[in-house]
């Protein structure tokens, strides 16, 4: 049985070439947007703008300026987290989606129906349909590379090792070194998601960001759908209880009424 | 900011809106109809007939819908079977759209027997296989159907909210109240058809009567609970100054709740109004959230 295998992105190194959306979108043979016909975004260098179903990689330009010389640029280059307690398989009515050998997350296309429950389950917004399948799709970490060995083709192309791929377990010993380092230079370095007690059990796609996770457009706490399903059903059924208790009560003062009873019901 | 408003739009547009008010007032409908044909008198059999036929036809075009809607369509059966793994069921009980789609499919099932039963009952069945169907449909058979497809009625009409609170999108998973709310409002829309529908098939004026009276007080439980909807929203509320937040101020609440409240004299008109309300409420809250995309939230613009 394989160990869990993930990406450790370290954002400090991200100089924003895109190779990774590159390497990803030849891989995995992904279609052009809008039938390859451009459309610019007008926001910073990010014509990408998202992750979604054509766009497994994403890499964020945030431009943090409070002048022309004081200010900083910060690049992410963001993709599928692979979350350890997944919303977006929590959620799916087909079993498309499933957890692999390598503790990833993968969406077989041809199991899945598109019905989209994935993409409104999912905290961070990685999931979208692909036009030409019509179904749900994200990044499968290269399941098909991993399966013979190779690494994913992203990590492959990026030439900073700002995606480093490897065992969680070896990553995340990588990533607290290196946040101890930037702390040293005086840098606010924290890791998100690599915390296996935190949130969804641990990201096995992780990030070290040098700024609030809302910045990068990251949710400070993500959860599971579920979280709301017992007092949701709770509420649905004493609603219920109510009405039917409503129903009953019209009727049987209407009953009362025949007798000759107290009036005000329903005649 | 919520963390909801770092999720995607799933995209559930103008299939599924229909779909949530039709699937809504035809379980509101055939719970109603059941409450009738368990607790009534024969005087109320006409209403009774109407529920059922309004749960049958709601229940097919619910399925169709939905079926529309998929990326896939002809993979709609993967929600019901394994694909991989024909015929082992494919369910999973913490997921509302997998319980949905089963649900969905009984709900279908009954609302047809019991549709059968009816028009059997009324000797309107030409088909010799329709009319054995709907000839075994009578008595305590009848009432067993009626019985469990109530209940699946209330189930069908509310499950669409809970299956919007478990997701993470802004406003649906920011409240655990839209079960509720669609609901009562799938209970006085059902309410609301019967009374524009079944005078047709003769019903009496006192079970329209009973009707508008429980009509009154669904609106009313109704209201309630979108007053809860609303307050356990907090600071998501923001998402209402707009567009949306008039529809839902002025078409769900104004015309669909308080005005057919105060037109007792007018009963088919006051229907009509709840019909409006009922199907403004799915879009007010469908697409209120719908627009709130990802990308520019981030981008703060």
């Amino acid at each position: 049985m394989p160990e869990p295998m993930g990406f450790f992105t370290d954002t400090t190194v991200c100089i924003g070439c895109k190779a990774c959306e590159v390497a990803c979108k030849e891989w995995n043979q992904l279609p052009a947007e809008n039938g390859g016909i451009g459309e610019l975004s007008g926001d910073s260098y990010d014509n990408t703008r998202k992750l979604d179903g054509i766009h497994w990689r994403h890499v964020r330009f945030i431009e943090q300026f409070k002048g022309p010389y004081d200010g900083r640029w910060l690049m992410m280059s963001d993709v599928c987290k692979h979350c350890v307690q997944a919303g977006c398989l929590e959620v799916c009515p087909t079993g498309a989606i499933i957890r692999t050998e390598f503790d990833t997350v993968v969406i077989q296309s041809d199991v899945c129906n598109g019905c989209r429950a994935c993409i409104a389950a999912c905290p961070f917004g990685v999931i979208d349909v692909n036009p030409v399948s019509g179904t749900a799709q994200k990044c499968t970490l290269c399941y098909d590379r991993l399966k013979v060995g190779l690494e994913p083709a992203c990590s492959k192309a990026c030439p900073t090792d700002s995606i480093q791929f490897g065992s969680i377990v070896e990553l995340r010993t990588r990533a607290h070194k290196r946040v101890d380092q930037l702390k040293a230079q005086g840098v606010k370095a924290e890791l998100y998601g690599a915390d296996p007690d935190g949130a969804l059990g641990g990201l096995n796609s992780f990030y070290l960001l040098v700024d609030e996770p809302e910045v990068y457009g990251l949710p400070r706490k993500p959860v599971l759908p579920s979280r709301n399903l017992g007092k949701s059903a709770s509420f649905s059924l004493a609603s219920a209880a109510v009405l039917g208790v409503l129903a009953l009560v019209g009727l049987r003062k209407r009953r009362m009424d025949d007798m000759g009873g107290p009036g005000g019901g329903p005649n | 900011m919520s963390d909801t408003f770092f999720s995607g739009a799933p995209h559930w547009t103008w299939f599924i809106i229909p779909y949530f008010f039709v699937g809504g007032l035809a379980g509101g409908a055939y719970f109603l109809a059941a409450a009738l044909d368990w607790f009534g008198r024969p005087e109320d059999r006409p209403v009774v007939r109407t529920g059922y036929d309004v749960a049958a036809v709601g229940a097919i075009l619910s399925g169709l819908l939905l079926t529309i809607d998929l990326g896939r369509p002809l993979r709609f059966w993967h929600m019901l079977f394994q694909s991989e793994n024909f015929p082992a069921l494919m369910f999973k009980g913490w997921s509302p759209i997998s319980f949905g789609a089963w649900a969905i499919l009984l709900f279908g099932l009954f609302s047809v027997l019991s549709a059968l039963g009816a028009r059997a009952e009324e000797g309107r069945l030409q088909l010799p296989a329709l009319r054995a169907v709907g000839g075994v449909v009578k008595g305590g058979v009848a009432k067993v159907v009626a019985g469990v497809g109530g209940l699946l009625g209330l189930f069908i009409a509310g499950y669409t909210g809970i299956l919007l609170s478990v997701t993470n999108r802004p406003i649906w998973a920011d409240s655990p109240w839209l079960g509720a709310l669609f609901l009562a409002s799938g209970a006085s829309t059902g309410a609301a058809t019967l009374i524009l529908l079944s005078p047709g098939r003769g019903a009496t004026e006192r079970s329209l009567g009973w009707l508008s009276w429980f009509d009154a007080r669904a609106l009313v439980v109704e209201l309630l609970v979108l007053i809860l909807f609303l307050a356990s929203l907090g600071p998501v509320n923001r998402v209402w100054v707009g567009f949306w937040g008039l529809v839902l101020l002025v078409g769900v609440i104004g015309f669909g709740i308080l005005a057919p409240l105060r037109m007792h004299a007018k009963p088919a008109q006051a229907a009509r109004l709840v019909l409006l309300g009922g199907f403004l409420l799915r879009i007010a809250t469908l697409l209120a959230s719908e627009g709130i995309d990802r990308y520019r939230v981030v981008a703060g613009s």
